[in-house]
């Protein structure tokens, strides 16, 4: 390092991931110079195919930053082009320079704007550092996909999920599914928000919620950013309830802004914080899922469950997702594709229960035409709330394809 | 170097280490003429009365089987990456002081990278056989003196029977034979299963070794090679790494994406309706191929159908459907792991097979014909459906041939491959070397989808109704080719031939030229 550099606190850095373990990432190198220009060098499995790609933008990206002099080097290992800009970016930022730019890829065009009460049974955590699981993630067909920044990213890789998230909603084709993402605990969490609003995820999971006023946070930050950046599609808010205090405050966080479409619950923390052991039948955490879906429900929007970790449990999985649908619960969070079929089946009400609930609808439809105050099935009286079941279960078993 | 277009479009030598070749001229067009190659006729007064054909090493065996510069050894490859006792032969020959050998093998292994330092020393004079690994570079590098040829396990057996490649001397390493030299694969402490690789070997050659680590007295039994093709019977410590020749277990794959690959594959059969009593398929090892097996095998449950036999490199999980009632039979050509080994020693519904029953072209008919479906991997297939095995995208040798080749000719053959590896699209305009015609690959599986041959108008109607993603082999490239961030550069071949591909006819159907 030259003394002039040291004076602009500029210093050497790195980014990314390389090795023979490593698939679709990228190491960066840069050593920034007060002249000399860009030399930029590359070592790739994929040279052959892409070396002059590669080399090619990341000199753009580092153009784009305003970076004039630097020694790169890369060490590349089929990374894809958002991953390729978001680890140059991370390595310019972390050696000081163009703290203020950013290198932003070629935008898809958006999805279709996601409904607050849309379908959500599964939603597939993908750790906010490995690009490897973000390409195919679409392909396995969950009802959501989560960008996580939170726990599943170390505290020194912070800054480079985020950039790299940030790419990710911006490029890759996740299909059908929701773009959610996992901010960090406040204030921290607020960073994350600054560089993710803008590329309008569908929807945020703030973690460890215990108050109505980090959902209020969470929600200004949001309305602000997405007038800043020209965001006008909703961005809704999931609080994730990990605490005893959280639980008790279930009530007032479901109602802290129209925009929180639903509450989740995060299952290590909450019985962490009980003091409790966490058992594959949940029944120490019944009374606080219970009481979260009762909070839920009690403003309109949907219970949605925390994550089954036994990935090789597929039994387990099917008896706990049949159970969390029973309570109440619409959907659950997944952290392996393998899940998510189980999962699906599980949230799906069973043909006997549709055939049933199409009739009470039907007769009801019937009783309306008619200008009946009281629906009728055979022989049987039909009450208000049993039709209004019926209704939410075929609707539900529409968007589901089953009706 | 003549170089002469196939009727593939590629240009292939027309001579390859000293004997003029026929270019591919189109599936089925060769036709062979002539003989079948025999070996001398021998006399029982030459060999030991008592059946004791014993000797002290392998140095001596070679000796006395007239060892000279410039012959041609064979090995097979059944102990795989476990595999001492082709080096052994070789590294014999050295201490001998001959030059300029053929190495023979069925297959090569990294293990064998040896050969690389005799290569250099002029005791190897060439491979044919697949080469990959440091071997497979050494080749692509250009360093081999002679031309590599990559035959299928069914070409091997063409080739040797036809003349092609005349055998002196076969090395045959024994789990378990007796001192008349029968000898068997599915007992001893090296056990590997079949021997079926090493029969062609056995009955053609001039002179047959056979060397085990597990020597029974008369009779060895079972024995699939016969003592009465055996010149000489060497004992030895250890014929191979027990870890290496077979793997404890098989593992599926855990990828989803693979996951993915492989429910395609089963559901397809089923949707197919190829998935029928009575019906029959091929998988291989890989974890595909595994997770595919694993797949079926509910759909099959679920249906109520059972198979009327599966063909092998067999593994626990064609074992499992053996033993579950969902296969008469395991035909099996090689054998992967302990369950697949102890099956075929125990249950006679286990059957070893060999190239001759299963591959051979130059026959009157062959198994792989009438088997219905096949489940194949490929590095590159292109959107005329040829496929490659062989080599890297760069055109560095990677893979041999295996049975490959000789799959394709089964009713429905699927490759199941990624949609990309690394950023490298699977799916190419051409592939870079060319190991099987299009016409002879029916579906390619991928993760993003299912490309039907448009050649198969039946299976396309047949899946009509299906929920199967099916798509246009064009679609799916051109998506994988947006993900990976547009089309990958074509590294530019060198223009050196350093190996060719045959067909299973023993015409010349592609070339693999120097890189780097």
């Amino acid at each position: 390092m030259t003394a002039s550099t040291e004076t602009k606190s500029v210093r050497s850095a790195e980014a990314g991931h390389w090795g023979s373990e490593i698939r679709s990432d990228l190491h960066v190198a840069i050593e920034p110079r007060d002249r000399g220009g860009l030399d930029i060098t590359l070592e790739s499995r994929v040279a052959a195919y892409y070396g002059d790609s590669i080399v090619a933008q990341t000199r753009q990206v580092l153009e784009t930053l305003g970076i004039k002099h630097a020694r790169v080097s890369l060490h590349d290992e089929g990374a894809l082009p958002f991953v390729i800009s978001a680890r140059v970016e991370t390595a310019a930022k972390r050696a000081g320079l163009a703290l203020a730019k950013k290198s932003l890829p070629e935008r898809l065009p958006l999805p279709q704007v996601s409904a607050r009460d849309r379908l959500r049974r599964s939603r597939l955590y993908l750790p906010g550092t490995e690009p490897k699981y973000f390409i195919n993630a679409a392909l396995h067909g969950p009802d959501a996909i989560i960008l996580d920044l939170e726990d599943s990213v170390h505290h020194a890789e912070k800054d480079a999920a985020r950039i790299l998230v940030r790419n990710a909603l911006r490029a890759v084709d996740f299909g059908g599914c929701e773009r959610m993402v996992r901010i960090n605990q406040l204030p921290l969490g607020l960073e994350d928000l600054a560089e993710i609003i803008p590329e309008a995820p569908d929807l945020v999971l703030i973690p460890k919620t215990e108050s109505p006023l980090q959902v209020a946070e969470v929600d200004r930050m949001t309305a602000e950013l997405k007038a800043r950046s020209k965001v006008d599609r909703p961005i809704w808010l999931m609080p994730i309830l990990e605490s005893a205090l959280g639980i008790e405050n279930a009530s007032a966080i479901a109602s802290a802004t129209p925009n929180v479409a639903a509450l989740t619950i995060g299952l290590e923390d909450y019985t962490a914080d009980m003091g409790v052991v966490k058992t594959p039948e949940g029944r120490e955490s019944l009374y606080a899922r219970s009481r979260l879906i009762n909070a839920a429900k009690a403003v309109g929007i949907q219970a949605i469950d925390s994550v089954f970790g036994d990935v090789g449990d597929m039994d387990g999985l099917r008896r706990w997702g049949e159970n969390s649908r029973a309570l109440g619960f619409e959907g659950m969070g997944c952290i392996h594709p393998t899940q998510i079929s189980v999962i699906h089946e599980a949230f799906t009400p069973s043909q006997a229960e549709i055939e049933k609930a199409l009739k009470i609808v039907a007769a009801f439809e019937e009783a309306q035409q008619r200008g009946l105050a009281v629906v009728s099935l055979g022989s049987k009286m039909i009450d208000p709330p049993v039709v209004q079941r019926a209704l939410k279960l075929v609707a539900r078993a529409r968007q589901m394809g089953k009706a | 170097m003549e170089l002469a277009q196939n009727a593939a479009g590629r240009m292939v030598p027309a001579m390859v280490n000293g004997k003029p070749q026929i270019p591919y001229l189109g599936v089925g067009k060769y036709q062979p003429r002539g003989r079948k190659q025999a070996p001398p006729i021998r006399s029982n007064k030459d060999y030991p009365e008592n059946g004791d054909k014993r000797v002290p090493d392998l140095e001596t065996a070679l000796r006395n089987c007239g060892l000279r510069d410039g012959m041609v050894i064979s090995n097979h490859h059944h102990l795989r990456d476990g595999d001492r006792v082709a080096l052994m032969a070789l590294e014999a020959g050295s201490r001998i002081g001959v030059k300029d050998l053929m190495w023979f093998p069925s297959a090569s292994f990294p293990s064998q990278q040896g050969a690389i330092e005799l290569m250099k020393k002029g005791v190897i004079h060439h491979i044919e056989g697949s080469m990959n690994g440091p071997l497979g570079d050494y080749c692509t590098q250009g360093n081999m003196r002679g031309m590599g040829v990559l035959r299928s396990h069914g070409g091997r057996w063409q080739a040797i029977q036809d003349g092609e490649v005349h055998i002196d001397i076969a090395v045959i390493a024994a789990p378990t034979a007796d001192a008349f030299g029968n000898a068997d694969g599915s007992h001893g402490k090296s056990a590997c299963g079949s021997l079926g690789f090493a029969l062609a070997d056995s009955t053609y050659a001039d002179h047959v070794i056979v060397v085990t680590d597990n020597l029974v007295p008369f009779p060895c039994v079972p024995w699939q090679i016969q003592g009465n093709n055996v010149d000489y019977v060497v004992e030895v410590d250890s014929i191979g790494d027990p870890a290496k020749i077979v793997s404890g277990t098989t593992q599926i794959t855990r990828s989803p994406d693979r996951l993915r690959i492989a429910e395609f594959v089963a559901r397809f059969l089923r949707d197919a309706g190829i998935m029928k009593n009575g019906f029959s398929f091929q998988a291989g090892a890989g974890g595909i191929a595994l997770a595919f097996v694993d797949y079926l095998r509910r759909l099959m449950k679920e249906a109520g159908v059972k198979a009327r036999f599966v063909r092998g490199g067999s593994t626990k999980y064609l074992v499992e459907l053996l033993q579950d009632g969902l296969t008469d039979y395991i035909l099996d050509g090689q054998t992967f792991d302990l369950d697949g080994v102890k099956s075929i020693a125990n249950d006679p519904r286990h059957v070893a097979t060999s190239p001759f029953t299963s591959y051979n072209y130059h026959g009157k008919g062959s198994f792989a014909s009438m088997v219905d479906a096949v489940v194949l991997g490929a590095t590159e297939v292109d959107v005329n459906f040829n496929g490659n095995v062989v080599t890297h995208s760069d055109g560095r040798l990677l893979h041999g041939i295996g049975g490959w080749q000789n799959c394709l000719a089964a009713g429905c053959t699927i490759l199941a491959v990624p949609s990309f590896r690394d950023r490298i699209p699977v799916i190419v305009d051409q592939v870079t070397t060319l190991t099987g015609p299009g016409e002879l690959i029916d579906v390619v599986v991928t993760e993003r989808g299912i490309a039907i041959n448009p050649l198969r108008r039946d299976l396309l109607d047949a899946v009509k109704g299906s929920t199967l993603p099916i798509r246009p082999i064009q679609d799916i490239k051109a998506e994988v080719e947006r993900v990976c961030g547009g089309k990958p550069a074509r590294p530019k071949p060198g223009d050196r031939p350093v190996a060719v591909v045959k067909w299973v006819d023993g015409t010349v159907l592609d070339t693999v030229w120097q890189v780097g």
